[in-house]
């Protein structure tokens, strides 16, 4: 395979081109412009649309709209421009439809600043709008993996017909990297079932809806979506696990914050610390049995976000609070450094 | 073993495409690399910078904080990233623009007069190039031949017809 070397947000757009991404709808806004600008050029190219819209509100309803009629559609957008399109995606949602979002992240609330953050993590896993529902959450750390995580989203949205975002922020969308498009075969899911692709009065109609005025059948749609839910916390975690065997302090970070983790811990190691990384490359369903796997040996947790502190309470969560987690972090597009980190661990690693 | 290093300067002087070079080079020859540049209101006219690490082993954070080498293309950004270099670090600045005041004597200063030289050469912009052939004179980055072919990638094709000068520059700063 050839190696190329492309900006992670060109990279997310080819991806999704290869995933079989027929229809783009987005609206400019920085740090992810270029995943726009790169489908502008090529979606028409290879047999799609891309189609600038009038606001983010526009553009997710559009994506609400192609997916109806049962092709990949997507959209993109940075954290101010995803609050924007949290009604559409709830409708997406309700509807049960597939499709994918992709949040470049950069710093928060109101339209912050344009540098990188993972401010967006509770909104991401939590509420991105109202109602009870959960969208897949993929969180990349490479262009590479920007890569892997689109045509993953793509097929489990349509598997589980359900909403599914690649949280990256400012600092992968805009990094170069080496990356390799591998051969992808998107799985073909049938969707004659529900799509309302027009039939000629051959079938039933289909319709697309998320109004239930009948508390009962509007409870019953929410509890078979919630069955699918927990079979995707069993089955669909994801995480890397870096010298966690025999750690004393266990780092946790995800995205672009998990690479200076990464180089932290390995400075930790040369000199003498027992640290480990612990990476969630899904953030829901957060992988909880892995987590365990990582803290096993670990006396103490460090939740590392650029964030005042968000994934912290998953950590948290997911090992029942049985161990001390800490929390360190940089926020409003400031990026810790290694240093900063490695401080952190010597501090904590200097108890033990 | 990995090298860091950052590229600095005025928005339009060349630093993200000198950075996007060295990058190809570490494309040629095989490495990991990245290459992270500033983005915003940086590109458009202020002070920006881009960071390049190119190493033997994955990248971790590609955010470049304690450089190996800088090449630094105006004083501001000379006065700000000098003090951050690691230790037996290289300097590569543009003399005729930068006055260099420093007190570290723990690093090697190369000033060569970049700007002057791709004015008295008729290389308009060229100054970004020449600093990078000097980089490549001083340090064991890649080969004269990687360099080239990672200029040809870079430049698009509609400016092809530049690359001669490129090639001109780099030999410029390789003399100078």
């Amino acid at each position: 395979m050839e190696r190329n070397l492309m900006k992670g947000n060109e990279a997310l757009a080819e991806a999704a081109i290869r995933a079989g991404c027929k229809c783009f709808f987005g609206y400019p806004i920085t740090p992810q412009t270029e995943l726009a600008a790169y489908m502008a050029k090529r979606m028409h190219k290879a047999g799609g649309v891309f189609l600038q819209a009038e606001s983010e509100i526009a553009a997710i309803n559009m994506v609400l709209g192609a997916a109806s009629t049962g092709v990949r559609a997507m959209t993109s957008s940075s954290s101010p421009g995803i609050s924007l399109k949290s009604e559409g995606v709830s409708y997406i949602a309700g509807s049960d439809l597939p499709a994918v979002i992709i949040n470049v992240e950069r710093g928060g609330p109101g339209l912050g600043g344009i540098q990188p953050s993972q401010a967006d993590y509770w909104q991401a896993t939590k509420a991105l709008g109202h109602g009870d529902f959960q969208l897949l959450v993929y969180a990349p750390a490479s262009v590479q993996e920007m890569v892997d995580a689109v045509v993953t989203a793509f097929d489990r949205a349509d598997k589980y017909r359900m909403p599914a975002m690649i949280l990256a922020d400012g600092m992968l969308g805009q990094m170069m990297e080496p990356v390799e498009f591998p051969e992808i075969n998107p799985n073909a899911y049938d969707k004659s079932g529900w799509a309302t692709d027009g039939h000629k009065f051959k079938r039933e109609h289909h319709i697309i809806n998320s109004l239930y005025l009948k508390p009962d059948e509007l409870e019953k749609s929410i509890t078979d979506r919630y069955k699918k839910y927990d079979i995707i916390k069993e089955t669909e975690t994801d995480a890397e696990l870096y010298l966690t065997e025999d750690c004393d302090i266990l780092v946790c970070a995800f995205g672009a914050t998990a690479r200076v983790v990464k180089s932290a811990v390995n400075a930790a190691r040369a000199e003498g610390i027992k640290a480990g990384l612990f990476r969630p490359k899904t953030l829901w369903p957060f992988p909880v049995k892995e987590i365990n796997e990582a803290a096993k040996s670990a006396k103490k947790l460090l939740s590392v976000e650029m964030s005042m502190g968000q994934m912290i309470e998953d950590v948290k969560l997911a090992i029942n609070c049985s161990k001390p987690v800490e929390f360190f972090g940089r926020t409003g597009g400031v990026i810790p450094t290694p240093a900063e980190v490695l401080g952190e661990i010597k501090r904590m690693g200097g108890t033990l | 073993m990995t090298t860091e290093i950052l590229l600095a300067g005025f928005g339009g002087q060349g630093i993200l495409f000198a950075g996007k070079i060295l990058a190809y080079c570490g494309l040629m020859d095989n490495k990991e690399l990245s290459w992270l540049p500033s983005y915003g209101p940086e590109m458009r006219g202020g002070t920006c910078n881009c960071s390049v690490c190119i190493s033997d082993e994955p990248i971790g954070s590609p955010l470049v904080t304690t450089p190996d080498l800088l090449i630094v293309m105006n004083q501001p950004s000379f006065d700000k990233f000098v003090p951050c270099v690691r230790e037996g670090g290289k300097v590569f600045f543009d003399s005729t623009l930068i006055d260099a005041q420093t007190d570290r004597k723990d690093i090697s200063l190369f000033g060569i007069p970049s700007q002057q030289l791709a004015d008295d050469n008729d290389l308009k912009g060229g100054s970004n190039i020449i600093l990078l052939g000097k980089l490549l004179k001083e340090t064991n980055i890649c080969s004269l031949d990687v360099m080239k072919k990672a200029i040809e990638k870079v430049v698009p094709p509609k400016k092809a017809a530049l690359i001669p000068n490129n090639f001109k520059a780099i030999d410029l700063g390789m003399n100078a």
